[in-house]
């Protein structure tokens, strides 16, 4: 299994992670003997066999709709990194 | 001394007043203070709090409350379950200065126990890895030999069992977190079914595979720490409604006619000598004392590593996309866009291993690679379960090594990842089936290093596990029982 610088770069985009250039280099090597090891199961004819996603049998849980206290604001805003006017602060989104 | 104490000795001096639990906790908070420069179990401990929090629970004792069993009972916790007000790292920078403004469920029952916490202990950042050597902070080492790795990823938690830092610990198991480690410290450490325990403020790795567990010096201290932590709790969907009986009725029972599956596949290639000695000799005890134990063939176990690490990789690339430098944990300085803020404080945060992994799972999970990766890997997943379901047609617990080899030196595999991952080849299958298992130890290989026995139970009954574990604990003779440190 090649993978190609392009392929790294695309799906650290799509992971959203800045690799350095040196991590490139590095992670089109591991990546490669990584996906090669993956590959090992499509020596496996499976046919239509029916995917597991989950082990125990549970579909949706409900509970009664009951109104409870959500967390303190000011207690979750507490490990932001920045804040204002009692909400998370970000760069500028929408010119 | 106090330290050396196991649980339900401690359990008991408290209750009878022959101690107090401000001097079993000072007791450790020495100990750590004597050997941890040396081990590397702990990131933060909690001594001030933890001080406190004895001496009330001492206070209540002396009013003559009535107290949990585990009152007054210290105990360490990995740092990836969110303690309110105490630092949790998952021994990331990017969670350097991350504190929890609440409590894990787990975290909930200790508190509500009045137990004491020591504090949180190390372990490969964000659960990926076999060895601690890829927390952002310090390498912790094996007890029983100090350049050796304590295996991962709940390093942290094994060593302190080992090194006598904490009279048990809690772990989390994702493909063998809890048993391998305890399988290179020489400890019991055990991984119940998937549901049994709540996962509410763990840090998640691969969500349908997470799982904490114990981690203690004997059989008997697991029972009653699943005593303390299994349970339903509406805080987590996945949370199994199950009874939790009380698991101590399994201790100290015949094993007479109980049937055991030896699969040939986990004792072949690959598998070191002494390991497969020490499980043989071990296989010769139970049989000794009445068990029934067959060789056996199981399919599909060459495919369980792969399908593992494209599970895991999947489900943690899509749990690891909160981390994006603006709610909590580490924010790059310097950005032009959003996107670059995401791409530059994920970039910085986090760890090579914990990259690597993310870009596999986006990989599989990327359009065109869907159907040949994650699909597959979930198909193989649906077979490895159909495997187990027919050993235990038959049998009521499966035998195998819980790792191919002993502990390895630190730094002889951090640069193969492959090689790491092939450290886990006995313990993914079962996560991947969502099966309980245990890992204790059946004796030491050649070098001095524990090796360990790992035995498998169906879904929801730990408690025929914690049964021939038990049997086989007392039956077992051991040339150590604890590292010189």
């Amino acid at each position: 299994m090649k993978i190609t610088r392009e392929e790294v770069e695309h799906v650290a985009h799509l992971a959203r992670l800045n690799l350095t250039e040196d991590e490139k280099i590095q992670m089109t090597k591991d990546m490669e003997a990584i996906i090669g090891f993956a590959d090992q199961i499509n020596a496996l004819e499976i046919g239509d066999v029916i995917p597991t996603a989950h082990v125990i049998p549970i579909n949706n849980v409900f509970r009664d709709d009951v109104a409870r206290p959500s967390m303190d604001r000011e207690k979750l805003l507490r490990n932001a990194p920045n804040q204002e006017n009692g909400c998370f602060s970000v760069p500028k989104v929408v010119e | 001394m106090l330290y050396q104490k196991s649980v339900s000795a401690l359990q008991h001096m408290l209750q009878n007043k022959e101690v107090t639990s401000e001097e079993v906790t000072q007791s450790y908070l020495d100990r750590i203070e004597m050997v941890d420069k040396k081990v590397g179990a702990y990131i933060t401990v909690a001594s001030e709090s933890a001080l406190a929090t004895a001496r009330a629970v001492d206070e209540k004792r002396n009013k003559g409350e009535v107290l949990s069993p585990f009152a007054g009972i210290p105990i360490g916790i990995k740092d990836n379950m969110c303690t309110e007000g105490l630092r949790t790292t998952c021994a990331s920078k990017m969670l350097d200065n991350f504190v929890p403004p609440f409590d894990a469920t787990i975290i909930n029952k200790i508190k509500e126990n009045d137990m004491i916490i020591l504090g949180k202990l190390n372990m490969d950042e964000f659960a990926m890895g076999s060895s601690t050597e890829n927390s952002a902070y310090h390498v912790t080492k094996n007890p029983w030999d100090l350049e050796y790795v304590p295996g991962g990823s709940s390093g942290g938690s094994a060593a302190a069992v080992a090194a006598e830092l904490a009279p048990f610990t809690l772990g989390s198991d994702t493909g063998g977190s809890i048993r391998q480690p305890a399988h290179y410290c020489g400890v019991v450490g055990m991984k119940p079914t998937y549901g049994r325990v709540s996962r509410y403020g763990l840090i998640a790795f691969a969500s349908s595979l997470d799982q904490i567990g114990p981690l203690t010096r004997d059989v008997r201290d697991a029972a009653l720490a699943l005593n303390l932590i299994c349970g339903h709790d509406r805080m987590d969907s996945s949370s199994a409604f199950m009874d939790t009986p009380d698991f101590t009725t399994y201790l100290d029972q015949d094993i007479k006619g109980m049937r055991i599956a030896l699969p040939r596949e986990f004792m072949g290639e690959g598998i070191a000598e002494d390991v497969k000695a020490s499980i043989l000799s071990a296989v010769k005890i139970l049989e000794h004392m009445g068990a029934v134990v067959d060789e056996v063939h199981m399919e599909m176990t060459e495919y369980a590593l792969p399908s593992y690490y494209l599970i895991s990789s999947a489900e943690a690339s899509s749990n690891l996309a909160r981390f994006d430098g603006i709610k909590y944990g580490h924010q790059a300085g310097d950005y032009d866009t959003l996107v670059e803020l995401y791409k530059q404080s994920r970039d910085e945060g986090f760890g090579a291993e914990v990259k690597r992994r993310i870009m596999l799972g986006t990989y599989a999970l990327s359009s065109g690679y869907y159907d040949a990766y994650y699909k597959k890997a979930q198909q193989v997943r649906t077979l490895i379960k159909n495997q187990f379901d027919l050993l235990f047609a038959e049998y009521d617990l499966v035998l195998t090594p819980t790792g191919p080899t002993t502990a390895f030196k630190i730094g002889a595999k951090v640069n193969n990842p492959i090689e790491m991952y092939l450290n886990d080849i006995c313990t993914v299958p079962i996560n991947i089936a969502g099966l309980p298992a245990i890992s204790l130890n059946s004796g030491f290989d050649r070098m001095g290093l524990p090796i360990g026995l790992q035995l498998i139970g169906k879904g929801f009954d730990e408690g025929t596990i914690l049964k021939v574990a038990h049997a086989y604990e007392q039956a077992r003779v051991l040339d150590k029982v604890r590292p010189e440190l």
